[in-house]
């Protein structure tokens, strides 16, 4: 037998009392750790590459400006000398005797970056309000992507948000136990239904069942789109506002109920103000869950981009562009870096929203469970 | 007064109950029209059948083939990393240290980036940077694994479940009680020992239902492998991890939006629907049992 302890005779010696160092301790520990990296490192890469892909049109950017800027600087440089020859009222004569060079060249320029936006995407065609990348003098202004996001975000929310908090409410109030127990699984279940279903199911029965309702023209649109969404929505603002509503002291819906209030009113007037922060935070996530649904998107809401604010025409999102174009373009064109500046900013916006959640929430609930602050 | 007071409760908690209502019967009908769509065309040759005339008719095998290929591949790489990653928060990590809390909030910001980020993020990383690369280095630049393929898919997959993993695992590992795991130390195990006799096997359950959820959020997303493997029509199945595969939500989408004629195939799309909703619908169900028993055993 080589274990000193069970020799005879034995005494224990600080020595012999130290934790043994064992190889596979320190491996496994090592290597566990080493994974658990991998989430964080994960996260940094998704934001590094999606980036980086779309970095190339900042960089013609700055390289388009640089010529502007100096064809300018020649054209300022022409006019002063123009100046000095003409006199002050020679003006018109101006511009019909001195289309020289840097005149037509700057007017090249000018078009080819703004009008027609060629092959760069410059910030002002970005914020343009046009989006035809694959016409044959493409535009990439995100403007109506952006709006379209904005609106369909906002009609989804419209519907999520009462529906989820109400339901939730009734969840942890007022359902019988056997309610709950059925409530909860089939929103678990509705969460687990694959977005491409629920867009199936908007494209062929919720267009037409909308359209004889409303009797609007075009089946697809961000309407439906919208609602669509909120089905996406509903589990996440659920979950959490139920979450949340649990999570208030039992000592609060007691005091209430000692004090004479009926149960509806504890629920409304205290508990629900009570769990305020984490209802916040279900709807910041529910917002981002929209966001940046894609298949929902490309399949229900008609994918035409325009700006308007009738719910009832059809839309185009940032998330659902990105889904439909990249497949087709050319690699390392400038579309194909605009659809990854497009997801660097659908990924910042979504990280905010996270962020903001967690940090908002923690720091407030906590608080006022402990008392801290009213 | 009294009066008014009652008929506000009753009608605030009737609205209450039926929000509660509403949701839960959209979910019904959306099964109950799906089902009704599909089950005409539904039938075992339909599952084990390749498309023909175009896809206008035929079966849905080797989207079902492709799906399967996809998940499997996808639990492969997220199941350990994810089951390592549960390990280390609870068993490793203290609650309350920077790292600790980093990683968690990593997880879930994973959990929420939205799925189209995923897809740009495998087309640049996987396929640009990791296949274009390897192609360089050991194929002399000849184009091979620089392109869409299952491979790249299911990695991209893997990303995107492996939250889902975590959560479920880390959930199952605090159910193991204390107990045993002071037992095992105190009979003289180390604690790498400890994890592997008492921790894992004790949270096997909970590896399961994260297994489980993740494979069924695997087999419905389509967002992610738009363009880092799906194919919209192979006449045979993928044979090695550089080929491209068909997918069953990805069918669903070319078929209601592309297809040449979307009423002729509208009982094909609804029967793949139905079959994709039944099988993640079924996986959830599982998972959500599953997890009921392992609550009830832990109170």
């Amino acid at each position: 037998m080589d274990n000193p302890i069970v020799k005879k005779g034995f005494v224990f010696t600080k020595e012999s009392l130290r934790k043994k160092f064992r190889w596979s301790e320190f491996l496994s520990e090592k290597i566990i750790t080493g994974v658990a990296f991998l989430s964080i490192t994960i996260i940094v890469l998704i934001f590094f590459f999606v980036f980086k892909e779309s970095l190339p049109i900042f960089s013609a950017k700055k390289k388009e400006a640089a010529k502007v800027e100096h064809v300018q600087k020649q054209e300022q440089y022409g006019g002063a000398e123009d100046n000095v020859q003409t006199n002050a009222s020679g003006q018109e004569q101006y511009g019909v005797t001195t289309k020289d060079t840097s005149m037509i060249e700057n007017q090249v320029q000018g078009e080819d970056t703004v009008v027609y936006g060629s092959d760069q995407a410059t910030f002002k065609s970005l914020t343009g309000k046009q989006w035809l990348p694959v016409s044959d003098n493409p535009r990439y202004g995100l403007i109506p992507l952006i709006v379209g996001t904005l609106k369909i975000t906002l009609i989804a929310m419209l519907f999520a948000a009462p529906i989820a908090i109400l339901a939730a409410m009734f969840s942890a109030s007022f359902a019988p136990y056997w309610m709950r127990e059925i409530i909860k699984p089939a929103i678990e279940l509705l969460a687990g239904f694959p977005s491409v279903v629920i867009g199936f199911f908007a494209l062929m029965v919720m267009a037409t069942f909308f359209q004889n309702i409303f009797g609007y023209d075009g089946r697809l649109n961000a309407f439906v789109g919208g609602v669509a969404m909120a089905l996406a929505a509903i589990p996440i603002i659920f979950t959490i506002t139920e979450d949340a509503l649990t999570a208030v002291p039992r000592t609060y819906t007691e005091a209430s109920l000692a004090l004479g209030a009926t149960r509806w009113q504890t629920a409304l007037f205290v508990t629900l103000p009570a769990a305020t922060p984490g209802i916040f935070a279900a709807i910041l996530l529910g917002i981002g869950r929209v966001f940046g649904e894609t298949m929902i998107a490309l399949m229900a809401t008609g994918n035409a981009a325009m700006i308007s604010a009738n719910p009832f025409e059809s839309v185009r999102t940032l998330a659902a562009t990105i889904g439909a174009e990249m497949a087709e373009v050319v690699f390392g064109d400038t579309h194909y870096n605009v659809l990854f500046l497009i997801g660097s900013l659908l990924f910042i916006f979504n990280f905010s929203l996270n962020a903001l959640a967690e940090f908002y929430v923690k720091g407030k609930l906590v608080k006022r469970f402990q008392g801290k602050q009213s | 007064m009294i009066w008014k007071k009652t008929i506000t409760g009753g009608l605030f908690i009737g609205a209450t109950a039926f929000s509660a209502i509403l949701i839960i019967a959209v979910i019904i009908i959306l099964l109950v029209v799906i089902i009704i769509g599909g089950k005409e065309t539904f039938s075992w040759e339909f599952l084990t059948s390749f498309p023909t005339d175009g896809m206008m008719k035929g079966g849905i095998f080797p989207a079902i083939y492709g799906t399967v290929l996809l998940v499997l591949i996808m639990s492969v790489a997220a199941v350990p990393f994810g089951t390592i990653t549960a390990i280390y928060l609870t068993e490793y990590a203290h609650e309350k240290s920077i790292l600790a809390q980093t990683i968690r909030f990593a997880v879930r910001t994973l959990a929420t980036v939205p799925s189209i980020i995923f897809g740009l993020f495998g087309l640049g990383f996987f396929i640009k940077f990791v296949g274009s690369g390897m192609d360089d280095a050991f194929l002399g630049g000849q184009l091979k694994w620089g392109q869409p393929n299952i491979l790249w898919a299911s990695l991209t997959m893997a990303l995107l479940t492996l939250p889902v993993v975590i959560v479920s695992v880390e959930e199952a590992i605090r159910t193991v009680p204390r107990e045993l795991r002071e037992a095992s130390l105190a009979l003289g195990a180390t604690k790498w020992e400890t994890i592997k006799r008492i921790v894992i096997p004790g949270s096997r359950s909970g590896i399961m239902t994260g297994t489980i959820l993740a494979v069924s959020r695997g087999a419905g997303e389509v967002a992610p492998i738009l363009f880092t493997g799906a194919a919209y029509y192979l006449a045979t199945l993928p044979t090695s991890l550089s080929d491209q595969f068909m997918n069953l939500g990805y069918h669903i989408y070319i078929m209601a939006t592309q297809s040449a004629n979307v009423d002729q195939t509208m009982p094909i799309q609804f029967a793949t629907t139905m079959v994709l909703l039944l099988l993640t619908f079924t996986l959830n169900l599982t998972a959500v049992i599953i997890r009921a028993r392992l609550r009830r055993k832990t109170k």
